[in-house]
C-alpha cells in the first residue's frame, strides 16, 4: 500500500520556484528520508503534503486522500513534528496534550489514557505538570512528538527532529522514531544529518534546488560510490590552495575544506603523487593522509555535487 | 465537515487562549486603564459631563481590550509557529478564526463589564434596558475582536499589528460620538463616523444606559453585520496567506 503518492508536484512562492515537478511514493510503514540543503524545497514539499499550503501544480495523496480536495481527511491521519517546538509555553505538558487531543477529536473517554500512555512512553510522567516553556530542549522535542501522536496517526512527518539536541537526547529520539516504525507508522523525515538519515531510513530522496535527483535505499546510495576510495589529506596552511590549483589533479571529485582536501579517486597512487607535487610547488605541508571507504555523506557529495560542509554549515547555523 | 467536532475545536482554542494569554494581570489592566486615563483627562476640562461619557468608556474598553489582545495573540502565535499547529489540525480555517475571535470577545466582555461596574459605582450611571445592553455589549466585543483578528492576520509582527490597529482605533475614539456628539460634527465626518462600527456600539450602549433616541435594534443589527463581515474577511485573508 502507498502512504504518500506525489506526482509532478510543483510549488512556487511568488517568482521563486521552490519545488520543481517532483514525483515519489512512500510505502506504508516505511521510514522515508528527505535530504537536502537549506532552500532545496524540503519545507515547501512538507507544507504541501500536510495541507499548510496549496501546490502550484501536480498532485499529492496522503493516506489515500488528495491534499487539495480533502485536506481535513489528510490532517486526521497525519502527525507533524515541526522543527520549532511549537507547543504552548504557558500550559503544562499535560494540558498541551489535552488541548491537542481536543483539536484532533480524540474521544473524551480515551483522552486521559491516551495522554498518560504517551507520557509514559516518552518518559515525561515526571514533567506532566510542568509548563512546556520550562522544559529542556530534549524534553520539549519529546513532548512535541507526543503531541503529534496523541490521535494515533498513520503517517508522521518529522522535520529536523534532532536539530539542536545534545548527543544523548538525539540518540533517545532516534530510538523512539525506530520504535514508531516498528509499530507500522509511516515516517517522512527531513534532516540535514546525513548519517542520521542513513541509520533511520529505509529509503532516501535527495532533493537539490527543488528537484529530486535520487531516491534509493541508503545501502544502494552508498554502493554507488563504494568502489571509489576517498583520499583525505590534511594540509597546512589550507589557504594557499584554491579550487583552481586542484583542477589538474586526477580525481573524480575534489573537495577543498577548512582541514584539507578530499578526493574520490580510483587511482590513489597517481592522485597522491600529483597532489604531493602541487603541495611542494605551493609550499603546503602534508600533515596526514587517509584512504577511507566512502559513506553515505560521500554518496551525497557525489550525487548532488554539493560539499558536505555546505550541509554542515547550514545545520550549525540552524541549531 | 462535522459540526460537533468543529465546535469542539473552537472551544479548545478559546479555552487555550484564555488560559495561555488573556487572563494575565497586565492584559486586564491595559484594557481598563487606557479608557479611564482618557476619560479623566477629558473630565478635568469638563467635569459635569462625565456621566455622559459612560457608554463611550465601556465601548472604548471593549475596543482597546479586544483589538490589542487579538493583535498580540495572533501575531505572536504566527511568529513562534503555534498558529501553524492549529492549521495542521483537522478543523476548518473558519473554526480557527472563530476560536481566536471568541477568545478576544470573552476577554473584551469581561473587561467591559468591569468598566460597567466602575461607571455605575463611581459615576452613578444606570442601565435602563439590561437585555439590550448585554446584547449591544456582546456584539461590540465580537465586532471589535473580529476587527483585531483582521488586522492581525494581515501582518507578521506584533508591533505592525499594534501600529495598524492604531490607525483605526484613535480616529474611532474621536469620530464615533464618545466625546463629541455626531450631530455637532461636519457632514463629511458624520458620514465617515457612520462607516465605523464603534459608532453603533456607542449609540446602542448610550440608548440602553441614558435612554437617548438611537434605534437600539437597528444599531445592534448593524453591529452583527459588521461582526459577520469582519469575520469573513479575516478568514479570507487567513486562507489567502496560506497560498
Amino acid at each position: 500500500m502507498t502512504a504518500i503518492q506525489v506526482e509532478g508536484l510543483t510549488k512556487r512562492w511568488g517568482q521563486t520556484l521552490a519545488v520543481d515537478d517532483i514525483s515519489f511514493q512512500v510505502k506504508e510503514g516505511e521510514v522515508f528520508g528527505f535530504l537536502g540543503p537549506n532552500g532545496a524545497g524540503q519545507t515547501s514539499t512538507i507544507k504541501t503534503l500536510v495541507g499548510l499550503t496549496r501546490p502550484t501544480g501536480g498532485s499529492a495523496r496522503v493516506a489515500g486522500y488528495d491534499v487539495v480536495k480533502e485536506p481535513t481527511m489528510v490532517k486526521r491521519r497525519i502527525g507533524v513534528v515541526p522543527e520549532a517546538s511549537n507547543l504552548y509555553d504557558e500550559l503544562t505538558v499535560y494540558d498541551n496534550l489535552r488541548f491537542v487531543s481536543r483539536l484532533y477529536h480524540v474521544p473524551p473517554h480515551v483522552r486521559d489514557d491516551r495522554i498518560n500512555g504517551l507520557l509514559g512512553t516518552f518518559d515525561l510522567d515526571d514533567y506532566s505538570d510542568r509548563p512546556f516553556g520550562k522544559l529542556s530542549k530534549g524534553l520539549k522535542r519529546r513532548a512535541v512528538l507526543s503531541a503529534a501522536l496523541v490521535h494515533e496517526p498513520e503517517i508522521v512527518f518529522l522535520d529536523e527532529p534532532t536539530s539542536g539536541l545534545d548527543v544523548m537526547s538525539a540518540r533517545n529520539l532516534r530510538q523512539v522514531i525506530s520504535g514508531l516504525s516498528e509499530r507500522g507508522v509511516t515516517i517522512f523525515l527531513t534532516t540535514h544529518y546525513i548519517e542520521e538519515a542513513g541509520q533511520l531510513c529505509d529509503r532516501i530522496a535527495l532533493i537539490v534546488k527543488g528537484r529530486i535527483i535520487e531516491v534509493d535505499s541508503p545501502e544502494s546510495l552508498r554502493g554507488r560510490v563504494q568502489d571509489v576510495p576517498l583520499l583525505t589529506i590534511r594540509i597546512e596552511p589550507v589557504n594557499r590552495l584554491t579550487p583552481e590549483d586542484l583542477e589538474g589533479i586526477p580525481a573524480e571529485k575534489i573537495t577543498l575544506s577548512p582541514d584539507g582536501v578530499s578526493m574520490l579517486t580510483r587511482g590513489v597512487h597517481r592522485t597522491l603523487a600529483a597532489f604531493t607535487a602541487l603541495a611542494d610547488e605551493k609550499g603546503v605541508t602534508i600533515q596526514e593522509v587517509q584512504t577511507v571507504k566512502p559513506g553515505l555523506e560521500d554518496a551525497f557529495v557525489q550525487l548532488t555535487g554539493l560539499t558536505p560542509d555546505a550541509m554542515r554549515g547550514e545545520k550549525e547555523g540552524k541549531s | 465537515m462535522n459540526l460537533g467536532e468543529e465546535l469542539e475545536g473552537v472551544l479548545a482554542i478559546v479555552e487555550k487562549d484564555l488560559r495561555a494569554y488573556y487572563f494575565k494581570p497586565p492584559n486586564i489592566s491595559w484594557g481598563i486603564l487606557f479608557p479611564i486615563v482618557l476619560a479623566l483627562s477629558f473630565s478635568l476640562r469638563s467635569p459635569e459631563g462625565l456621566i455622559d461619557l459612560a457608554p463611550g468608556l465601556i465601548a472604548m474598553t471593549a475596543l482597546f481590550g479586544t483589538t490589542s489582545m487579538e493583535a498580540i495573540v495572533i501575531t505572536f502565535e504566527k511568529r513562534v509557529g503555534a498558529l501553524e499547529r492549529l492549521q495542521l489540525a483537522p478543523i476548518t480555517d473558519v473554526s480557527i478564526i472563530l476560536g481566536k475571535v471568541l477568545g478576544g470577545t470573552i476577554f473584551g466582555l469581561i473587561i467591559s463589564l468591569v468598566m460597567t461596574m466602575l461607571v455605575t459605582m463611581f459615576l452613578g450611571a444606570k442601565i435602563i434596558d439590561p437585555p439590550m445592553f448585554t446584547l449591544a455589549l456582546l456584539l461590540t466585543a465580537v465586532a471589535h475582536s473580529a476587527l483585531g483578528a483582521l488586522v492581525a492576520v494581515s501582518v507578521k509582527e506584533v508591533f505592525e499589528a499594534q501600529t495598524l490597529s492604531n490607525y483605526f482605533r484613535f480616529p474611532m475614539i474621536f469620530l464615533c460620538g464618545i466625546f463629541l456628539p455626531l450631530e455637532n460634527m461636519p457632514v463629511a465626518l458624520r458620514i465617515l463616523a457612520r462607516l465605523l462600527p464603534l459608532t453603533y456600539s456607542v449609540e446602542s450602549l448610550r440608548a440602553t444606559m441614558i435612554g437617548s433616541t438611537g434605534n437600539v435594534l437597528l444599531n445592534t443589527l448593524i453591529l452583527a453585520g459588521y461582526s459577520a463581515l469582519l469575520l469573513a474577511l479575516s478568514v479570507m485573508l487567513f486562507r489567502k496567506n496560506q497560498e
